[in-house]
Formats: structure tokens, C-alpha cells, sequence
């Protein structure tokens, strides 16, 4: 066919400019030359430079504490949210007010969620010290887009279940709690871990949210790439910038081969 | 959802059932409450009352924080005034600029562009994976997914690497003479245009990947076969049944590209600020939140226009993504 080789020509050139960026920095991470971008030799010394400095070590742990701590919070309660949108006969003006609440995070821009977050902060925190700029403030942020995220997927897979087997539990008297805990819970379990995964993966990798909320204690890994951006580059950037990429892609095909496996079995 | 109570069941009735008469007092009690909405609300509150609190109220809250006025030390003070919005078309205390209009408007160029080089290049891409076997498309699927998580503020800074000086692009743009010998090709609008068309290309393939993917091969034939033009049978046959999926792709990558603050940032310079950038700039140096909210709210408009738009022109779209 005459159409195939254009086609394929764009699409390989896509894979190209898709996949560069990224293997620019890592080629880069491995450069010998400290100044300037030409070629001086292979070395892994800017991998071993990142490891010990101990900023970029705080900065990995922040992204990490972050994460983890808004994943758990968010999964139970996205969770919690679908089963309760889901499982209940709401009237349907009431369903759809809720559904617009929920889907904000995903329609909105990211910069609008965090100014809006910044305007609610500046009020909360005359409430508690937890909302003044800093580690607690951008726990609370993170929980409120992952929420969102949590909920849609969960809901997701709350609607393919099969209402049969519910029908079935209630027939044999078991109770709400019981019939949860050993019927929906573990039927809802895969996609309750997939919107985890996601979660986590969305927290460490926004930028925009972050870079709003933060404070001076409190940098993640891509403030302190976007601020090294800014005072100068040096090369353990380039070997951090690598790690990173590798260590959210590798979670994130894990997550989708974790999701298809519990899908098919 | 919820089933009927059936109250007249014949197996009552048998003697195994009375026999359990004395545990189980009538119909069981999941039966009893057919909506539970208060379980349901205790299940849904705190990620409600959550989103609320934080989310939905302050947004709302933006129209209020818009006709505020921004004190001398960068405060807000809460006296009504319409400056902030007269200053969003233009008006200042020097007169009438049209600087920030210009901004507005050139956020929704951008992203219009951004778009529109997308779908350019999303449909020979999509079409080429469209039509592999089975295995290799999978593949090609997970290639074009990866980048997506990759953070933005990297890929970014791997074109701010690439389009360096010493590097054969700059070094073949100065020979051409499109840039001063020994410059790098940022910051400018191509460096913008390459950095948002490569962070966008898989919101908007994927989408689109699944509508081509569902394409009736036999009608684009049948097209060919009767001597339709190339752009006859994109127009009239590839276009009308791949519209849920370019629809969904048009907003992924709309919205946010008018929103989009990182790649300018980094690769734009200030001719090439956007909407997000100056909104920025309000939070940061400027300290002027008011203006920021109207700013904000002007974006919040674009946003809801263009999602109103989606939904008035693509009906059978709805509920896929968004």
C-alpha cells in the first residue's frame, strides 16, 4: 500500500520526539563533562554525586512520604465516596450535584485547583497550623485531586459487578457489614488498588499543585528539578531526572499489568 | 438497584425456614431500608464535605476574591471594586492596554495550534497502529502511554537540553541562518510548539487510537473504490466515525494546553507567556490575588466554553472520558 509508508514515517518520527527528551537527559546523566553539553566520556560518578547530596535526599523523601501518606487517606475515602454514590437510590438532582463535585479535579485546569486551593488554605489556617504552606498543607492538597481519581475508578468498577451475587447475600440474610466485607470488597478490591496506584503515581508526579502549596521544608523532587532549572544546571539534575522517570514508569507498567492479571483471573 | 422487598416468599413457609423463626424476625433487615441513604451519606460525606470545603467553595469563592482590591504589602482587602476586571480587558491606571488581552488570546491560539498539530499528526499515527497485528499494537499502545508518565518538568528539560547551543539542531538553524550563530533555539514559539505538541500527542492519540481502532475498513474501501479524493473520504468517512474519539482528544489537550504554565516557563520566555504564566506571576513576585483570581475565573470561563462546546457539537461523546 502506498499510504503505509507516510504513515509509518510520521508515526516512527512521533516514537522519536516522544521518547527524546527523556533519553537526552539520561545521555546526559552519564556525560563526564561537569560544564557545557559536549560529549567527554562515559562515568556514573553524577549518580553517585545524587546519592549523597543531601538535599536531593530530602527532596526524594518528601515526594515519597507525600505520596504515600495522600494515597492511603485518598483510597479510603474515593472508595468509601463510589460505594456511597453507587449503592444508593439518590435522587437524581441530588446524584448529579454530586457527580459535578467529584469530577471537578478531573475537569478543571490544574493551575485553577491550585489557587483555589491557596484560597483555601489562606482561610483554614486560622483554624489550624495543619494548613499553613508546608508537608500537612500539601498532604491535603494531593488527597483532593487523588479523591477524584480514586472514585471514578472504583465507581467504575462498582457499576460492572454483577448485582446478582448482592441479590444472592441479601436473600441469605447476610448483613450490610458482612455482605461488604466478604462480597463487594474483595470483587472491588482490583479496581480499589488501581485507583491507588494511580493516586500515587499522580502525586509524585505533579509539579503545579506542589509548587503552590509548598513550603521552604517541604520540596518535592520536581520543585527542586523546576527550581535547579532556574539557578543553573548541574549534572546530578540530569542522573535525578533519570531515576525518576525510570522509577514512575516502572510503577506505572507495573500498576497495568497488576490491573490486567486480577482483570483476567 | 435495589431489589423490591419480597415479603410473600413460598419458602417461608417450608419447615427448614420456620424452624429458623425464633433467630430471624422477618425480612432481613438489608431488605427493610430499600435506599440506606443514610448509610450512603455516611459513605460519601467526607469525600464530599472534602471536595467541597476545599474545592468547589473556593472556586466559587474566586468571584468574591476578584472584586477584592490588593492592599499595599500584597493583602487583600475586602472593598467592592470592578478594578480587577477592567484591568482583564486592558484598563489600568496608564490607560487602556492590550497587553493582557493579548495574553488571553494568545493562550487560546497556543492551545488551538497545539491542537490542531496534535490531530495532524495523531491520525497517521493512529491509523499506523491501527492497522498492526494484535501483539505489535499492544506494544505501540504502551510506547505512546509511557512519555504520559513521565514528569513534565523533565521532559521539558530534556528539550531545553537538546535545542542547547552545542547541539546539531541549533547548530543547523544557525547555518540556515533562522538564528544568530551560537544561540540555542529557545527560549521561542518553536521551542513552545515542539515542547506542548510532544506533552500533549498522548492525551490526544490515545483517545483517538480507540475510535480508529473500531474504524469500518470496508467503507473506506468502498470510498476509494468509487473514486473519492483523499480528502473526500477523510472528510466524509474517517471523520464522522472517529468524532467520539478526536472530540474526547480535543478537549484533553485544549484545556489543559490553555492552561499550561511549565513549558513556557521553561522553554517560552516572556513573549510567549500564557494565561497560566501570568496567573503565576500573581501568586509569586507580583503578590496581587485579586487580580489572580480574575485571571483565574477568566480561565475557569475558557475552560467551561470550551467543554460547552464539546457537548453541544458531539452528543454521542458523552460519558466516555469527561
Amino acid at each position: 500500500m502506498t499510504r503505509g509508508l507516510p504513515r509509518a514515517l510520521v508515526a516512527y518520527s512521533c516514537l522519536i520526539l516522544l521518547y527524546l527528551p527523556c533519553l537526552a537527559v539520561a545521555a546526559f546523566s552519564v556525560n563526564k563533562a561537569r560544564f557545557g553539553l559536549n560529549w567527554k566520556g562515559f562515568t556514573l560518578m553524577w549518580y553517585q554525586k545524587l546519592f549523597e547530596n543531601e538535599i536531593i535526599f530530602e527532596a526524594a523523601v518528601n515526594s515519597l512520604i507525600l505520596a504515600a501518606i495522600s494515597t492511603v487517606i485518598a483510597t479510603v475515602i474515593g472508595t468509601a465516596l463510589a460505594l456511597g454514590l453507587e449503592r444508593t437510590a439518590w435522587p437524581k438532582n441530588a446524584l448529579r450535584l454530586f457527580e459535578t463535585v467529584v469530577n471537578i479535579p478531573v475537569v478543571i485546569p490544574d493551575i485553577i485547583m491550585a489557587v483555589a486551593l491557596v484560597f483555601a488554605f489562606s482561610f483554614l489556617k486560622r483554624l489550624s497550623s495543619v494548613f499553613e504552606l508546608g508537608m500537612g498543607a500539601l498532604i491535603i492538597a494531593h488527597v483532593t485531586f487523588q479523591i477524584s481519581f480514586v472514585t471514578l475508578v472504583v465507581r467504575g468498577r462498582l457499576a460492572s459487578l454483577n448485582p446478582e451475587t448482592r441479590e444472592a447475600a441479601i436473600d441469605l440474610f447476610a448483613s450490610r457489614i458482612y455482605h461488604f466485607r466478604r462480597v463487594t470488597f474483595p470483587l472491588i478490591l482490583p479496581g480499589v488498588m488501581t485507583g491507588a496506584m494511580l493516586a500515587f503515581t499522580l502525586s509524585l508526579d505533579d509539579f503545579i499543585i506542589s509548587f503552590f502549596i509548598h513550603g521552604p521544608e517541604s520540596v518535592t523532587l520536581p520543585i527542586y528539578i523546576f527550581s535547579s532549572l532556574k539557578r543553573g544546571l548541574t549534572p546530578e539534575t540530569n542522573a535525578l531526572s533519570t531515576v525518576i522517570s525510570l522509577f514512575t514508569v516502572i510503577l506505572a507498567l507495573l500498576a497495568e499489568r497488576l490491573t490486567r492479571v486480577k482483570a483476567n483471573s | 438497584m435495589e431489589t423490591p422487598p419480597v415479603e410473600t416468599s413460598p419458602r417461608e413457609t417450608s419447615p427448614i425456614e420456620t424452624s429458623l423463626e425464633p433467630t430471624v424476625k422477618g425480612p432481613p433487615p438489608a431488605l427493610k431500608r430499600p435506599t440506606g441513604r443514610l448509610a450512603g451519606l455516611l459513605a460519601a460525606g467526607p469525600g464530599l464535605f472534602w471536595l467541597t470545603a476545599l474545592l468547589a467553595l473556593p472556586c466559587l469563592s474566586l468571584v468574591a476574591m476578584a472584586l477584592a482590591t490588593r492592599g499595599q504589602y500584597g493583602e487583600v482587602v475586602w472593598a467592592f471594586s470592578l478594578e480587577n476586571l477592567e484591568r482583564l480587558v486592558g484598563y489600568s491606571l496608564f490607560g487602556w492596554s492590550p497587553d493582557i488581552l493579548w495574553i488571553l488570546l494568545r493562550s487560546v491560539l497556543v492551545a488551538a495550534i497545539t491542537t490542531i498539530l496534535c490531530v495532524a499528526v495523531s491520525y497517521p499515527l493512529t491509523f499506523h497502529m491501527a492497522t498492526r497485528s494484535r501483539s505489535v499494537r499492544v506494544f505501540w499502545l504502551i510506547l505512546i502511554m509511557v512519555p504520559f508518565w513521565t514528569n513534565v518538568v523533565v521532559r521539558t528539560y530534556g528539550w531545553l537540553l537538546i535545542l542547547g547551543p552545542q547541539l546539531p539542531p541549533a547548530k543547523l538553524a544557525a547555518l540556515l541562518g533562522l538564528i544568530p550563530p551560537g544561540g540555542a533555539l529557545y527560549p521561542g514559539s518553536f521551542a513552545v510548539y515542539l515542547g506542548m505538541t510532544t506533552t500533549f500527542l498522548p492525551f490526544m492519540a490515545l483517545p483517538l487510537y480507540a475510535s480508529v481502532e473500531r474504524l469500518d475498513w470496508e467503507t473506506l474501501e468502498a470510498a476509494r473504490d468509487l473514486y473519492a479524493s483523499s480528502f473526500q473520504v477523510f472528510l466524509r468517512v474517517i471523520l464522522p466515525q472517529t468524532r467520539p474519539g478526536l472530540a474526547v482528544g480535543v478537549i484533553m489537550t485544549f484545556v489543559p494546553a490553555m492552561a499550561m504554565f511549565v513549558v513556557t516557563d521553561i522553554l517560552g520566555g516572556a513573549k510567549n507567556m500564557l494565561i497560566g504564566n501570568l496567573i503565576q506571576q500573581q501568586f509569586g513576585q507580583a503578590r496581587d490575588w485579586p487580580f489572580g483570581a480574575a485571571l483565574s475565573l477568566a480561565l475557569m470561563f475558557l475552560t467551561l466554553l470550551s467543554l460547552a462546546l464539546r457537548k453541544s457539537k458531539a452528543p454521542s461523546g458523552k460519558g466516555t472520558f469527561l
